[in-house]
């Protein structure tokens, strides 16, 4: 992978801080993601990985310092005002997010209902190459409830990408998963990525699967980044941390 | 907790409110309305709670044809007993209890509905998809209780009626003819009327106190939980205290 150079960052963070309760979850975060590359962030379970995902398409609104999607200062826009830039963000949840009371063919319809006029037959054929593409064909009728870990993982990704995201964020896309399916859902979100091109930003506390999807790799610890560098970089690093994490993960 | 602590909550949940009815405002003037959503929750609120309402109507009417009829018959009044019981039934007892009914059975339904939605992640992935959970969940939810409740009291209030006819006819030797035809006589419209007023403000009051506790879960399966309770808590108490304060209103009014 080509660093830099031509390519301009998607996400810019810059000094960004976030408390809960009087606990300090991110302690003034910078980081570039370029357009196409896949950053994988890493950390331990509570070192804010998840909190600063949700920094990125506005959920969550920071205490100090800015995300700038494409440019785009997000501090300054209203919860309404983010749509048009959440539009261009998709995001697999950690649970998947998906909407229990509906069908996998209405969950992955739903963006397409809300945001575009296509036609139900439109609607129908699009759903369905979707759900290809996550290798899932023929489940559009089961219910959420019925599906399985990797399953929910697939159909959330789905709709994810229902409206073409520049980007896609993935929120511990493994957690859970037996180590196969696992390796699939690696294989998977890399493939896309590669095919579609799209930004993609992936937490995770799996350093085997940060290597398989990530062009990049940041260390979160104490609400900071440590490390940021590609995999050759990971390996050669000779922070402390870095190394036991490479120790205890390969 | 403290008295300062447990005031200083009050406070806050009463703001929380009143900012998810600012939003609720202006996200109803937003076009599409969305009315495939309200009428779904019509049918939610509305019709699937009929038995339950009826059901506490008929016996809450003969209980008060009951009571009053014994006390009346003491002093040879049992011929008013009607008159009496219509007034009682279309101004208090068929809003209050039909909303403290609704209380329990939508706000609980609403809060657990909302508040599991959001701790899976359903209401972020609304907000990710660029889709306003106050428009798609607040809005239709808040708009069918305000709707229903009046109406559901109507019901319930009709359905009273008959409970002290039964209980007039059966247990005080009246004529039903008779009965119906005094109550005709005392009852006003304004009576009605008043107690519909009321079924609307304490429709929002369940729907929006249920909405905003669904929508601030935290803390799982667990959480939830604590969350439905405290709505009925909540909706339970609003509804009778602001009832003293509508029924004032209303005096006020009449005089």
């Amino acid at each position: 992978m080509t660093q830099g150079g031509t390519r301009r960052p998607f996400f810019s963070i810059r000094e960004l801080r976030k408390s809960f309760n009087g606990k300090v979850v991110l302690a003034g975060i910078d980081l570039d993601v370029l357009e196409g590359e896949t950053v994988v962030v890493l950390g331990a379970s509570g070192a804010g990985k998840t909190v600063l995902l949700r920094h990125l398409n506005g959920l969550l609104r920071p205490d100090a310092g800015e995300v700038f999607v494409q440019g785009i200062p997000l501090s300054g826009l209203s919860e309404d005002e983010m749509a048009p830039v959440r539009k261009r963000i998709g995001i697999v949840f950690q649970m998947g997010g998906l909407f229990d009371s509906l069908t996998v063919f209405e969950n992955v319809a739903y963006p397409l209902r809300e945001h575009t006029t296509m036609q139900e037959s439109r609607i129908a054929a699009r759903v369905k190459e979707l759900l290809a593409m996550v290798e899932l064909e023929g489940a559009e009728r089961l219910l959420p409830a019925e599906l399985s870990g990797g399953m929910r993982k697939r159909v959330a990704l789905a709709r994810a990408l229902a409206l073409e995201p520049q980007a896609v964020l993935y929120d511990e896309p493994t957690t859970g998963l037996d180590p196969l399916v696992t390796h699939k859902i690696n294989l998977l979100i890399r493939g896309l990525q590669k095919r579609l091109g799209f930004t993609s930003v992936v937490v995770t506390h799996d350093l085997k699967s940060a290597f398989v999807v990530g062009d990049r790799f940041a260390l979160l610890d104490q609400g900071k980044v440590r490390f940021v560098g590609t995999e050759e970089e990971v390996r050669r690093s000779d922070d402390e941390l870095v190394r036991e994490f490479v120790r205890t993960a390969l | 907790m403290g008295m300062t602590e447990a005031m200083a909550r009050f406070v806050i949940e009463v703001g929380e409110v009143g900012l998810l009815t600012l939003s609720f405002v202006r996200q109803l003037f937003r076009r599409p309305l969305g009315s495939r959503l309200v009428v779904e929750q019509l049918d939610n609120i509305g019709v699937r709670s009929l038995s339950i309402v009826n059901l506490t109507a008929i016996f809450s009417g003969m209980v008060l044809a009951l009571q009053t009829g014994t006390l009346l018959a003491k002093f040879g009044a049992k011929i008013y007993v009607s008159r009496l019981m219509g007034l009682t039934l279309f101004r208090e007892m068929g809003p209050v209890l039909t909303a403290l009914m609704i209380g329990g059975r939508v706000g609980a339904g609403i809060t657990a509905e909302l508040g599991s939605m959001k701790v899976t992640e359903q209401i972020d992935a609304l907000r990710a998809l660029a889709v306003n959970p106050v428009k798609k969940l607040v809005v239709p939810r808040v708009l069918a209780t305000m709707v229903m409740l009046p109406v559901l009291t109507l019901i319930a209030d009709a359905f009273g009626i008959i409970g002290g006819m039964l209980i007039g006819v059966t247990e005080l030797g009246l004529s039903a003819t008779y009965f119906f035809s005094s109550l005709m006589q005392m009852t006003q419209l304004r009576d009605v009327f008043g107690g519909l007023f009321k079924a609307v403000v304490f429709g929002y009051l369940i729907a929006i106190i249920a909405c905003e506790k669904g929508l601030n879960v935290t803390g799982g399966a667990d959480g939830v939980g604590r969350a439905t309770t405290a709505t009925v808590v909540a909706a339970s108490v609003s509804i009778l205290v602001s009832d003293f304060f509508l029924t004032k209103l209303l005096l006020s009014f009449s005089l």
